[in-house]
């Protein structure tokens, strides 16, 4: 493993090792593009099946999901511009624009809990109607997702101020960051065929 | 795949630029646009599916590397999948079969 570093790449993808764990996070990545994939199906196929219960006009409020969707894209890019300072080995730059991440997606989360507890206040909770169990089920994988980012990304950053940068943290730093902006492809997906769908049936 | 040399991160802000417009346009189009619900969903799903190879190309620099050629395929072949399993479900249980 040591016997192959290439210090002309970037710190991250210097060992054998790191360049097969960059791709076969990748590899997961796939897999999780099919596991969304199947939660988008079962809302494609459930998103009228009201049951007498409140619609998506009746409960979306699209001031606090434009307000959630840019949280979440400003995260991404803060994330972009961490791994831009990793790559000019400014490990007071990347822990910066890390944690700026971290909080923007923790605001994300606080908005979208808020909003949960807005419906079951509406009424519509996850028993209610096909519609509402099948928007439950995907919007908190994806909003378990984001948490489950912040516990390990904290985890990475303290490596980071421990360790400093070296290959390993390197890698772990960019594996975060894939797995960070795949959270924002997700939710690209969530923001246009179930708020703006919605909005607009 | 480079180590950054410049000075400013042109590429990220271009790209959160870029992509902050697609969503308020995907926003205006759906919410402001009195057009059929048909049009309104072939607009908004063509920015997304922009904004999302936005964040693929310019964030997750997924073509970088020697595996660059093995990402682009295994994605791709993800995204078919995803493709067969959401078009293909809505298809087959709405399309009246129910009825029967």
């Amino acid at each position: 493993m040591s016997a192959n570093v290439n210090t002309s790449l970037p710190l991250e993808y210097q060992t054998e090792q790191s360049r097969m764990n960059i791709l076969g996070f990748w590899i997961f990545l796939g897999a999780e593009i099919v596991l969304f994939a199947t939660l988008f199906s079962v809302y494609g196929v459930l998103y009228k099946n009201y049951a007498g219960g409140p619609t998506h006009q009746d409960i979306f409020m699209m001031k606090e999901v434009m307000i959630q969707t840019v949280l979440l894209l400003t995260s991404s890019f803060t994330m972009g511009v961490a791994i831009w300072e990793m790559r000019r080995n400014n490990k007071k730059g990347l822990i910066g624009w890390f944690i700026l991440t971290l909080l923007l997606g923790a605001g994300f989360l606080f908005m979208e809990i808020n909003e949960f507890i807005h419906y079951i206040h509406e009424g519509a909770t996850m028993q209610t109607s096909a519609f509402l169990s099948s928007l439950f089920v995907l919007l908190g994988t994806h909003g378990a997702h984001v948490t489950f980012g912040i516990f390990w990304a904290t985890m990475v950053i303290i490596q980071i101020a421990k360790r400093g940068l070296t290959p390993v943290t390197a890698r772990k730093t960019f594996i975060i960051g894939l797995y960070w902006h795949f959270l924002d492809v997700v939710w690209i997906f969530i923001f246009t065929f179930v708020y703006l769908k919605g909005m607009v049936l | 795949m480079e180590k950054s040399t410049e000075r400013f991160p042109l590429t990220h802000v271009f790209g959160f630029v870029l992509s902050l417009v697609l969503t308020f346009v995907a926003a205006w189009v759906a919410l402001e646009m009195n057009l059929s619900f048909t049009i309104v969903m072939w607009i908004i799903g063509t920015l997304a599916v922009i904004q999302a190879g936005l964040q693929l190309f310019m964030f997750m620099h997924m073509t970088e590397g020697e595996d660059g050629k093995v990402n682009i395929i295994n994605i791709a072949f993800m995204v078919f999948c995803a493709v067969v399993i959401v078009v293909g479900s809505i298809w087959v249980l709405t399309s009246g079969h129910a009825a029967h």
